[in-house]
């Protein structure tokens, strides 16, 4: 029987943060009233002309610089001619020839996640996005709303790397936390900032020549480019083990019936005509610009992680988790400057910040706990001011409160109680109220000592040190 | 006041200046001319009487004001393709017969600022394609020498304005020769500057890399005072050169003397009409007489210069007009009932016979699998026309021939044959191909009908052009001349 | 060469033209022959020449990432063919 092999290439639209429009000076606001934000250079009005943004062009770059990326220092902008009623001008300005940036690449973490694979980026081009088609009850017509058109979006599009859904999705995700990391993109796929069409094909394990491949648009979300992605797969190795033949052609994901669709062959016999965009000059990014650039990257994703691992000795797990996006990767920095210990406040971060915001429905940037609040927390436990169990109780009431955790330490009393003889009273008067789990222990029952320990923390409202409990119980039982 | 439309704008300006008329006077008088003779040559398509009252009456304030500019309060027709905001921008097609621009093209707000009064849209062919005028939704213009004839196109009603004197001047725009073909069968100074010197912002679009506006007017000295004004950087064009704008009319009165002039053997083909080489060549020897040398050149790769042309334009026009959709503005048809039906007979009723004619040859050679052939080696091609102007600005000044190769012709006469119309422009396109300045002056008359003498120069070279031309013009009198029947108070 | 019916139908699709079939004849013969004139520039040798697509050599200039266009709904839609609820509208769109 044979085994077939999966080829996936994906092509991420993602849309970039800028104020303007990428050839006009219309807002890109999100949600605005429909072609309120459609100005005569996005409505495609006759005599107007583009202007291009230069945000864009810096923010390409940057992006170039995070996949090691060849800039281009010369390139051009096409024209894409089609007809669509969201597509105001009957062209989409966008790059074919001599795109911004060409050649780089992602390392993306695979399998159990201890493993890595480079993905090749074959190009990342400029383009503007189209209007909206909206089709609800205009009396059997639809509405336009031009305000999306003319964003700016960057096109990545990969090299034929991945073979499987689940290294497409990693992928995506690896793009989708790197586009964040560098803040040229809010990444918000509801919105439609992050989208991708994948180009899926099936051939037979060892075969050189790929498939014939069809290609899978507008998915906007990791559970939809996997389930599509799977879908497509498996309809095409049912189309080959049948004896017949994959047809190239573009399919639709439809989420509600969890399958994709051919489109309509008329569109698929569309002829783009692309050639330079004449109302346009070739740009030119020189090395000064690009070093300019350069100077203010932000750590990358990838070299973050690293950098957990082996400067702050945290596990590959916890590296990941803490680097999984830019937001908690800050938080995590933030905690760690004022606490002081790195494991400690990852566990702290991982374990009780990430439960807690889950519990509440909470993004991270919405935490009710502030990274320096946090981390004052943690520092406390680690100088032994408090325990990690008086530390959760803090935490908990910290979450609900705008105090710090010394104020709550002071206020309540809770600072731990180190001090020897006070501890030895206690555990005396324990040991003295216990005369038959003395003798069980003294009897060869160390189990007891759990007991001892509990009744000493009780006793002690959980404030005294459980290090200095413990040591001071097995000393004077040995007695 | 009754011979007020024989004066140039220089002649206009003096007397608003020494308050012998107002503009509003100045204004009204033209309104009347235009009002009484539009019937005849259709070569106005729009009057904007309201706007124009009001601006002319700015005008006065700020000539009494003693704040006038050269332009201040002198009447001026804008061709059709320029935006105007509130009036009707149609660009000669039924796709925009409806169209009221919301903004004003870069040059009709300059012209504005500097205080020239719109009178209102000149006739045109269709989104400027064509060389006669005929291909205009609102019909064709007549020339006003010999009403039988065509004023050429596309600027067919700007050009045919002028020579009536029905303003002092209008604006046009030259993608293959379309200010300087009409000028040369209307008898008019037609200059087409640097491509980039002026900006497209508002012109709607033909051939964007072709694209130039400029200036028909009675002689040299008023193109000079246009491009004044018109000339400089746009932000709103990304095609408009950052190049500083001298003052054009600072070298009018130099000599010729020392000039050296280009007559390149391409412009005096078997193509061209003995009546109107005899013409050029007084005009040549005239050149002559004022200083200037004669050197002949040879521009090699000229006569590919029509086929080049007719794929770049077509091409981008083809695109251009992909917004001409009916969705956002002008023409959409009757109960379409899915979007391409909408798509097909809006635009092909919109369209008129010639502009489809190009978008299908347009579309047809950047199809795929053709775009190498055709685009890709019309640009090659273009870069060798542009090498030939190169070599020969090496060793002249100016490169002087024929506008055309005949005078006007009669109406219908090339309208139903799209290669002799294209072969009309067979001079004009290659100023256009390499971008550079040109003009079309009049230098006499063949069988009662105006010759056009064409002046190319080198890239931002305008001022040269318009020196030249304008010693010539001090010496002849073709410029001034009127047809009889536009020479009086039109009865 | 000469084009044919077809792909003059072809090209009029790409175009969003409607030809009548009585005309496709006519539409054919008159583009092959501007393509015929078209050809001469073939005879152009353009081995190693870098294509034009500008008559000067200028360069983009890039803008500032501000917002400058204040809404203008109201004007601009006053254009449209359709409009209503803020926006345009076309026949159902099928996708």
């Amino acid at each position: 029987m044979t085994v077939w092999e999966t080829v996936i290439g994906l092509e991420i639209h993602v849309r970039l943060l800028t104020c303007s429009k990428l050839f006009s000076g219309a807002s890109t606001t999100y949600g605005a009233e429909p072609n309120s934000l459609a100005c005569a250079v996005d409505l495609g009005l006759p005599g107007v002309l583009p202007m291009v943004n230069e945000e864009v062009f810096r923010k390409a770059v940057r992006f170039g610089l995070g996949v090691n990326a060849e800039i281009s220092r010369c390139s051009v902008f096409d024209r894409k001619n089609y007809f669509y009623p969201d597509l105001p001008k009957g062209y989409q300005i966008s790059q074919l020839y001599l795109p911004v940036v060409s050649k780089g690449e992602l390392e993306i973490n695979v399998g159990d996640g201890n493993s890595s694979k480079v993905i090749g980026i074959t190009r990342a081009h400029l383009e503007e996005d189209a209007g909206k088609s909206l089709h609800e009850d205009f009396a059997g017509m639809s509405g336009i709303d031009l305000n999306r058109a003319g964003t700016p979006l960057l096109e990545i599009v990969s090299e034929p790397d991945m073979r499987s859904a689940s290294e497409a999705v990693a992928y995506m995700k690896a793009m989708h936390t790197l586009v964040r990391y560098l803040e040229i993109s809010d990444g918000n796929m509801q919105e439609g900032s992050f989208r991708c069409d994948a180009n899926v094909s099936v051939r037979a394990q060892g075969q050189a020549e790929f498939g014939t491949r069809t290609e899978i648009k507008n998915l906007n979300s990791f559970r939809f480019v996997e389930r599509a992605i799977n879908h497509e797969v498996e309809r095409q190795t049912d189309i080959l083990e049948n004896g017949g033949e994959v047809m190239q052609e573009t399919r639709l994901y439809d989420s509600d019936r969890d399958e994709t669709r051919s489109m309509r062959s008329k569109e698929e016999a569309n002829d783009y005509r692309y050639f330079p965009d004449p109302d346009l000059l070739p740009v030119i990014i020189d090395d000064a610009y690009i070093e300019a650039v350069r100077q203010f990257m932000p750590e990358l994703p990838n070299a973050k992680r690293n950098r957990f691992i082996q400067e702050l000795g945290l596990s590959a797990y916890d590296a990941a988790v803490l680097t999984g996006s830019r937001e908690i990767a800050d938080y995590y920095e933030a905690v760690l400057a004022e606490a002081g210990e790195a494991r400690l406040s990852a566990n702290w971060v991982i374990v009780e910040l990430v439960g807690a915001l889950n519990s509440d429905g909470l993004d991270i940037r919405q935490s009710p706990v502030s990274a320096k609040r946090l981390g004052g927390l943690i520092r406390r436990i680690d100088d032994n001011t408090i325990s990690g169990k008086i530390g959760k109780q803090i935490f908990r009431q910290m979450w609900c409160s705008e105090d710090d955790a010394d104020t709550i330490i002071e206020a309540r009393g809770l600072r731990q109680i180190t001090d020897n003889s006070a501890i030895e009273d206690m555990i005396d008067k324990v040991l003295a109220d216990s005369p038959r789990q003395v003798e069980q222990y003294r009897a060869g029952q160390k189990k007891v000592l759990g007991y001892f320990v509990g009744q000493v923390m009780r006793a002690s409202q959980g404030r005294a040190n459980p290090q200095q409990v413990n040591g001071i119980l097995r000393s004077r039982l040995k007695n | 006041m009754t011979d007020l439309h024989t004066l140039s704008i220089v002649g206009l300006a003096e007397g608003l200046r020494r308050r012998e008329y107002s503009a509003a006077e100045l204004t009204q008088h033209f309104m009347e001319r235009i009002s009484k003779s539009n019937t005849l040559l259709n070569a106005v398509i729009t009057l904007a009487e309201e706007q124009a009252a009001a601006t002319a009456e700015q005008a006065d304030v700020r000539i009494a004001a003693g704040d006038a500019e050269p332009l201040t309060g002198i009447p001026l027709l804008h061709k059709d393709i320029f935006c105007t905001d509130g009036i009707r921008t149609s660009c000669g097609s039924k796709m925009l017969d409806a169209f009221i621009a919301p903004y004003d093209a870069t040059v009709v707000a300059r012209l504005s600022a500097a205080g020239a009064v719109m009178l209102g849209k000149t006739n045109m062919d269709e989104f400027a394609m064509g060389s006669s005028n005929e291909a205009s939704y609102y019909g064709p213009v007549r020339n006003p020498w010999d009403i039988e004839r065509v004023p050429g196109g596309s600027s067919g009603g700007s050009a045919a304005v002028v020579a009536a004197r029905l303003a002092p001047a209008a604006t046009g725009s030259d993608t293959g020769g379309s200010i300087r073909q009409p000028a040369a069968l209307c008898g008019v100074t037609g200059l087409k500057p640097t491509y980039g010197r002026i900006s497209r912002y508002g012109m709607v679009a033909f051939a964007s890399s072709l694209d130039q506006a400029g200036t028909l007017s009675a002689d040299a000295r008023d193109a000079a005072l246009l491009l004044n004004v018109m000339a400089g950087f746009d932000q709103r064009d990304s095609t408009s050169i950052d190049h500083p704008v001298p003052d054009y009319t600072a070298i009018l009165d130099n000599s010729l003397d020392g000039l050296k002039i280009g007559i390149a053997e391409e412009f005096f083909d078997a193509g061209l009409d003995d009546g109107v080489a005899s013409q050029v060549q007084a005009a040549i020897r005239q050149l002559e007489v004022l200083g200037a040398s004669i050197k002949n050149i040879s521009l090699p790769h000229m006569k590919v210069s029509v086929a080049t042309y007719y794929v770049v334009a077509s091409a981008e026009c083809s695109s251009n007009l992909s917004r001409m959709d009916g969705v956002r503005f002008g023409y959409r048809c009757e109960n379409p009932k899915d979007p391409g039906d909408m798509y097909a007979r809006s635009r092909s009723k919109g369209f008129g016979a010639e502009v489809k004619r190009r978008i299908m040859i347009g579309t047809y050679v950047l199809s795929a699998g053709f775009y190498d052939a055709y685009y890709l080696k019309a640009q090659r091609v273009r870069r060798v026309i542009a090498d030939d102007f190169k070599r020969a600005f090496d060793d002249v000044d100016l490169i002087v021939g024929p506008t055309t190769p005949e005078t006007a012709f009669t109406l219908n006469e090339k309208a139903s044959d799209p290669i002799r119309m294209y072969l009309s422009d067979i001079y004009t396109i290659a100023a256009n191909l390499a971008g550079l300045p040109a003009m079309s002056i009049p230098c006499g008359f063949s069988q009662g009908l105006p010759v056009g003498l064409h002046l190319i120069g080198n890239l931002f070279d305008e001022a040269r052009l318009l020196n030249v031309a304008h010693q010539y013009q001090r010496h002849t009198d073709w410029h001034s001349r009127v047809p009889e029947r536009f020479l009086q108070e039109i009865p | 060469m000469v084009l044919s019916g077809a792909q003059v139908r072809d090209i009029a699709w790409l175009a969003r033209l409607q030809i009548d079939e009585a005309d496709i004849g006519q539409y054919a013969a008159e583009l092959s022959r501007v393509l015929e004139l078209i050809r001469q520039m073939n005879e152009v040798d353009t081995d190693d020449v870098i294509a034009m697509a500008h008559p000067t050599d200028a360069v983009q200039r890039l803008r500032a990432d501000k917002v400058t266009e204040v809404d203008q709904r109201e004007k601009l839609q006053a254009l449209a063919p359709l409009a209503e609820s803020g926006l345009y509208l076309v026949p159902r769109v099928i996708e």
